[in-house]
């Protein structure tokens, strides 16, 4: 079966205005097959987000090849396959929590019925269907990252990339949003997600497959299938191989900080 | 019985479901009437000061005149209140009529010089968000032309519209000059200062350069634009007067503050009735833009100025 995420032989390097060069990432292979959960781990600095980046063409790469559903990323950006979720929500201030979610649909000239439709029931799956007419001071951070994904859903892209989107959340929070967002996955067939964290359980929790980074330069450690069973919920927590799998990407990460 | 114990019932109700009553702007209001309070104490303290000193007070070895404090450069507060209902001229209507003429016929200069320069200083931020060439190669020239004079400028406008055959004109004009520059700058660093993500999301949609001025780049300007409006509003009313002076129109504030400063020794409170007035104007246009601030910019701002 085809990649629907190819990455080959790509590195990025940074040059700063004094002309001295960061190399971000270097020689990054990846596939990702479609209905995956990747996870990218790593230490701060070490490329992660650079590469999600990438792969949402918002950043080009300096060398190498990437393709999404076996197109140059550019394209499959122009061709909307992806949503993108950020760290912080990023949900304009001058709109209602509806019209958030409506603003990719308002750009791809979505129809004012389909454009009510979708964004309720977008809202309802993330359960914030009651909360369409406040605006986003008036959410919680844990309501406003919902508000965020329900907004990168709405246009129905095969791909959510996402980018330490739970990072500012409480662990309580964290945790809640893990299985929303479990519950959301199973519930999209054949959604495809990228996934950048630094926390070890959430990786493991979530993920199909683990990628581990080592940082400067940025490469992939190494790859961790995680074969827990699904659907997980909270008892998924306390099982032994989650706590193996949570001691190996652990390992990893601190190899990878060692070469 | 059952009666007293209803009527007990519904202020606990109303108290319920009412939200507590918000007294921040009562006592914003009632703050500002008391510092009014206080300059007019201090006002006419000074004055009371004044005169029980003869106007003279000694400091160390030296004296201090204190001449300024007399009915004549600091009238009564009373005494301009007056001034209002008096005429101007003799068999003249009262002050405060010619003063309500004069300040809307001053306001509507400095209304169409609050368009003119907010239309070309909006245009001119757009053109600048969009192209750093132009920004970088004309947003100097604009800096600069606020380091030249007003009045200097003023004569030359005046001169310019009087050839071309319309001197009233002028006055907008001036008024303009000083209310475009604070629209460029406010509304180009709104349209700039756009958080680089809310900008990734917009590309990640592969959304037009069109679509990211009007959805985000626009109105994450409008608490910027509305902060340039309200100091234009104030600008440009002394834009508009002080381009009356040269110009030679007669029905403005600024003739009237020049004839009265000419003749203040006649009647000092009808130059200070003319400043109030003036003043007043000025404020009145604030709180209209004020106004329709609230209206428009309904979210929100955290980092306001």
């Amino acid at each position: 079966m085809a990649s629907i995420i190819s990455v080959q032989n790509m590195d990025k390097i940074f040059r700063a205005a004094d002309g001295t060069t960061v190399t971000a990432l270097q020689d990054i292979n990846l596939e990702v097959e479609e209905g995956e959960f990747i996870s990218l781990i790593g230490p701060s600095g070490c490329g992660k987000s650079t590469l999600l980046r990438i792969i949402a063409d918002l950043i080009q790469p300096s060398g190498g090849r990437v393709m999404v559903n076996d197109k140059p990323a550019a394209q499959a950006r122009k061709d909307r396959d992806y949503g993108f979720v950020f760290q912080n929500a990023t949900l304009y201030d001058w709109r209602t929590v509806l019209k958030n979610v409506q603003l990719p649909l308002e750009i791809m000239k979505y129809d004012k019925e389909r454009r009510d439709q979708r964004a309720r029931e977008m809202l309802r799956l993330v359960e914030l269907g009651e909360f369409e007419n406040k605006y986003p001071w008036q959410l919680s951070g844990g309501m406003q990252q919902r508000v965020s994904i329900a907004r990168a859903l709405a246009f129905e892209p095969g791909i959510l990339l996402m980018d330490e989107p739970f990072g500012a959340l409480d662990e309580m929070t964290r945790e809640r949003m893990n299985n929303e967002l479990l519950h959301i996955w199973s519930s999209l067939e054949r959604m495809t997600v990228m996934f950048v964290t630094h926390s070890i359980s959430e990786a493991v929790y979530l993920s199909s497959r683990v990628v581990v980074l080592s940082p400067r330069p940025g490469r992939i450690a190494e790859i961790i299938n995680i074969d827990l069973p699904r659907p997980r919920g909270p008892e998924t927590r306390d099982l032994d191989d989650f706590f193996h799998l949570s001691n190996r990407v652990r390992h990893a990460l601190r190899e990878g900080v060692q070469t | 019985m059952t009666n007293s114990s209803r009527d007990a019932a519904i202020p606990t109700l109303a108290r319920v479901e009412s939200p507590p009553p918000d007294y921040s702007s009562l006592r914003a209001a009632l703050m500002s009437v008391l510092i009014v309070v206080l300059l007019a104490l201090a006002w006419e303290g000074a004055k009371a000061f004044g005169e029980a000193n003869g106007y003279v007070v000694s400091v160390g070895g030296s004296s201090l005149d204190l001449r300024i404090l007399n009915d004549t450069q600091l009238p009564h507060l009373t005494d301009i209140l007056a001034a209002f209902t008096e005429p101007a001229q003799r068999n003249g209507p009262p002050l405060y009529q010619t003063l309500i003429e004069a300040s809307a016929f001053t306001l509507w200069a400095a209304i169409r010089g609050f368009f003119l320069g907010g239309f070309i200083g909006f245009a001119l931020a757009i053109l600048f968000a969009h192209s750093s060439l132009l920004q970088r190669g004309l947003l100097p020239y604009v800096v600069a032309s606020q380091t030249v004079p007003i009045l200097a400028i003023a004569p030359m406008i005046v001169i310019w519209m009087g050839r071309a055959g319309n001197v009233e004109l002028s006055v907008p004009i001036i008024a303009a000059y000083l209310t475009f520059f604070p629209v460029t700058i406010y509304t180009l660093r709104g349209l700039t200062s756009v958080p680089s993500t809310a900008l990734e999301l917009m590309q990640s949609y592969a959304a037009s350069r069109r679509e990211i001025l009007f959805k985000l780049r626009l109105p994450n300007a409008l608490p910027h634009i509305f902060t340039a409006l309200k100091l234009s509003a104030t600008a440009s009313v002394v834009g508009a007067i002080i381009g009356e002076l040269p110009s030679g129109i007669q029905n403005g504030l600024g003739i009237a503050i020049l004839n009265f400063a000419r003749y203040y020794n006649q009647s000092p409170p009808r130059l200070w009735a003319t400043i109030a007035a003036s003043g007043l104007v000025g404020i009145l246009f604030f709180a209209v833009v004020a106004l329709v601030e609230r209206l428009v910019v309904r979210w929100r701002v955290e980092d306001s100025e």
